[in-house]
């Protein structure tokens, strides 16, 4: 097991760098407070100048028990809960939760909800790289597309405060499908936005993609390979940039992406920007789920048969997605009972940030604020 | 009393800046009038920042301290005033205390020389130039005092990363310049000046501009200089010293209050002191367009109304912007007071009509135009482009602009010294 994990990478996190001549080490505290470690992440420099010789992150201080919450509640009573973890896809979050129950009580969402579903999920993936391109612009120092990408997500949350009623914590699906219909004109909305949102991906682009600092910023830093990705178990966007082809919507499909035509779009340096060029590219795929998705709407009823109080039997299930920010799992362990007996989550952003250290080193200070923001985490995630 | 009396009236007939005439009743009415103005501007530059950045970000920006937030910088400067005064207890005290003033001096000590007009300057050296650089680098100092004195980690990278910095491009800087000073020696006698003012009259000598000089050498100084000089007063994109997004505030992250006004002060007063200095080196200072070729006097006369102009233009932006408000009960203060700061700005615009002012004012106001649009673009670069980091900005100072600066300087030279041969024939 051991040789086989060397085999993969060749990873070295534990002699320490030195510093250039005999110079001294400077040791920085960057957070919890910070503008811009996305919340309260807390890394220790060790700096060389402006050089990084190192870096640990600091986690916890968001913690809030989820997993542990989620033993003393029902399966339904959980469900709101997860919707706090990665509170900028709560969507997604609450659908890798409603399926892993659904898969341990062994029953499958019909088909108008498996599509509504899909539908909410691709437009919180926009939403969520939306949020993550203009808060990852303005730690480079591009303040201006902040304000475009909240104003275009805006147009994305009136949808679900139409559905559902709330804008973030959506709490959008139940266990065997949906709760509500859509409202009425859901669908025309829908396809609004898609008109309405296209032109403003080329709009980001024209700021960024071909923006001389930019593209200094961003090419060749905090590179990573695929073989380290692999071997740190990094998901998602940043895995895919590096060149692997691996998204779960294909390699292992869930709610009924097997029906929808589109495709992966993988970089291959592995640099932070090939990861924005493959979050831009996501993000036009996810339109094109969407249209498919919105065009062919089954009828038919939106719950399945599910008992009002859920006892699955005694086993055990894992169940993962492919979130905004890589896979999101969910392993559950259940006892007969009508509580879980142990809920574990696997946080894409918890897995994804243990890479920062590899990226980081050897670049610089403003770099290492460059890969926060491109190793897209949420903090409440993370801590959980 | 008389003798006192005819000291003033003295330099009313005299055709050269009050410091150059020695009369230092003047030079003080003209010091209070430039730190007034200034300060002035700087309020002005505040309020305009905010504005015309959030129009670009699709918000309003300041909108309730006033109408239009036309208060808020007011607001801003009473709330820093009254703001507690921290002091790290690590830090060093004294050198905590002078670095602002070191940097404020710095920024305003540079305005002794600025040419406003031909007789518009509180002093006319001649090495106006080099004194106006030379003083501007002094800030330097202030910085790194305030980084090192503020005992903290990140002002002290914030401050070593923007001493790098203005050192780098004070290099380029002053090559781009050495290039525009040789361009007055343009003349029979082959002799150039350092004096500011001596610089535009250069250029009203030669009919030309000195950013169209021997095109393209000018404007690629011209633009040296224009890159420099954001990077010399730390602004977007060259602000890493200041880089919210790592340094949280860089130098002055552990400034408060009335410490950390005087920063944002000298900031926004050297941006004018540069722009001033490529207004005159470049742009033909106090100069109105096409002096040479729209010279009768319909021309004079059309160009003389420009001042007047601009502030009914404001005026009528007011007016507009009353009619505009909501008709709320609530807002009518708010209404009223837009209107009558209108009414204010188009009283000044119509004295500025009046031809014995408007032939004084003229000038300074050139001047001030052409040093707003540097201002304007300060906000634009910040509005659009992402930060640089700080090998790159160091590469692209040496490596880019000092060859190109140095480059620029040799053809410069040798096509004024073919010019000078053939003159001589």
């Amino acid at each position: 097991m051991t040789d086989q994990h060397s085999s993969l990478s060749n990873l070295d996190l534990e002699t320490p760098e030195k510093p250039f001549l005999d110079a001294n080490e400077l040791v920085i505290n960057m957070g919890p407070q910070h503008p811009a470690t996305h919340g309260v992440l807390r890394v220790i420099l060790r700096l060389d100048g402006e050089k990084v010789l190192g870096l640990e992150c600091v986690i916890g201080y968001l913690h809030r028990g989820v997993e542990k919450i989620g033993e003393h509640r029902t399966y339904t009573m959980f469900n709101p809960y997860v919707d706090r973890m990665d509170y900028v896809a709560a969507v997604s979050n609450g659908l890798g939760y409603c399926e892993t129950v659904e898969k341990l009580l062994n029953v499958e969402a019909p088909p108008r909800a498996q599509h509504v579903r899909v539908i909410l999920t691709e437009l919180n993936r926009i939403a969520s790289h939306q949020l993550w391109l203009g808060t990852h612009a303005l730690d480079i120092g591009a303040i201006t597309p902040l304000f475009y990408t909240f104003r275009d997500r805006e147009e994305i949350l009136k949808i679900y405060e139409k559905y559902c009623g709330a804008r973030l914590t959506t709490h959008a699906f139940r266990i065997g499908g949906l709760q509500y219909e859509t409202y009425t004109g859901f669908e025309k909305e829908v396809k609004n936005f898609l008109d309405f949102f296209r032109p403003k991906i080329d709009e980001y682009e024209e700021l960024l993609t071909t923006n001389r600092i930019w593209v200094e910023r961003t090419k060749n830093v905090g590179t990573i390979s695929a073989q380290d990705c692999i071997a740190l178990g990094v998901t998602g966007p940043v895995l895919r940039a590096s060149g692997v082809k691996w998204d779960l919507r294909k390699a292992q499909p869930y709610a009924n992406y097997k029906n929808f035509d589109f495709e992966i779009p993988i970089g291959q340096n592995g640099d932070t920007y090939d990861r924005y060029l493959v979050r831009m590219a996501e993000m036009r795929q996810s339109v094109r789920i969407i249209e498919q998705a919105v065009g062919a709407l089954p009828e038919g009823p939106i719950m399945a048969k599910v008992p009002k109080v859920m006892k699955p039997a005694a086993g055990e299930v894992y169940h993962s997605i492919e979130a905004p920010k890589g896979e999101l799992g969910y392993f559950i362990v259940s006892d007969g009972s009508t509580q879980p007996y142990r809920v574990r989550v696997r946080p894409p952003s918890f897995v994804n940030l243990q890479a920062l250290d590899v990226m980081c080193r050897g670049q610089l200070v403003a770099d290492v604020i460059a890969v926060i923001g491109t190793l897209d985490i949420v903090l409440g995630e993370v801590d959980r | 009393m008389g003798q006192i009396l005819d000291y003033i009236k003295s330099y009313l007939s005299s055709s050269q800046t009050p410091g150059a005439a020695g009369n230092m009743f003047w030079v003080l009415v003209y010091i209070l009038l430039v730190f007034a103005g200034l300060s002035v501007a700087v309020i002005a530059m505040n309020w305009l920042e905010r504005k015309i950045l959030a129009h670009m970000q699709v918000r309003l920006g300041p909108m309730r301290v006033g109408p239009h937030g036309l208060m808020q910088p007011i607001a801003d400067a009473i709330k820093l005033l009254l703001k507690e005064d921290i002091m790290p207890a690590e830090a060093d005290g004294l050198i905590f205390w002078v670095a602002p003033f070191v940097v404020v001096l710095a920024a305003f000590t540079t305005f002794v020389v600025v040419p406003f007009g031909p007789t518009h300057a509180i002093t006319d050296m001649n090495i106006g130039i080099l004194f106006m650089l030379g003083v501007s680098s002094l800030s330097v100092l202030g910085i790194v005092m305030a980084g090192w004195a503020s005992n903290s980690h990140y002002p002290l990278i914030g401050a070593l990363r923007s001493s790098a910095q203005m050192v780098s491009y004070e290099v380029a800087m002053g090559l781009a310049v050495v290039s525009a000073i040789l361009m007055t020696s343009l003349n029979a006698e082959g002799t150039g000046t350092l004096s500011m003012i001596g610089i535009v009259q250069a250029q009203l000598a030669q009919g030309e501009w000195f950013i169209f000089k021997f095109f393209p050498l000018g404007l690629i100084a011209f633009f040296i200089f224009a890159v420099a000089m954001v990077a010399e007063t730390n602004r977007a994109p060259f602000d890493l010293a200041e880089a919210e997004s790592e340094l949280t505030a860089g130098f002055h992250t552990e400034y408060s209050g009335f410490r950390w006004s005087l920063f944002f002060l000298a900031e926004y007063s050297a941006m004018i002191a540069v722009s001033s200095i490529a207004v005159t080196l470049w742009l033909g200072g106090w100069l109105r367009p096409f002096p040479n070729f729209l010279n009768n006097s319909t021309w004079d006369l059309v160009f003389s109304l420009f001042p007047g102009v601009t502030f009914l233009l404001f005026a009528a932006m007011c007016f507009y912007n009353a009619l505009r408000m909501p008709k709320h009960p609530l807002f009518r203060v708010q209404t009223i007071g837009l209107a009558g700061f209108g009414v204010v700005l188009g009283l000044i615009g119509l004295v500025l009509f009046i031809p014995a002012v408007s032939v004084r004012i003229q000038d300074i106001f050139w001047f001030s135009a052409k040093v707003a649009g540097f201002m304007y673009l300060y906000i634009w670069y910040r509005g659009t482009f992402p930060r640089y980091r700080f090998d790159q900005l160091m590469r692209m100072g040496w490596k880019v602009l000092l060859p190109m600066g140095l480059g620029v300087l040799i053809l410069t030279a040798s096509v004024a010294l073919l010019q000078q041969k053939l003159w001589h024939q």
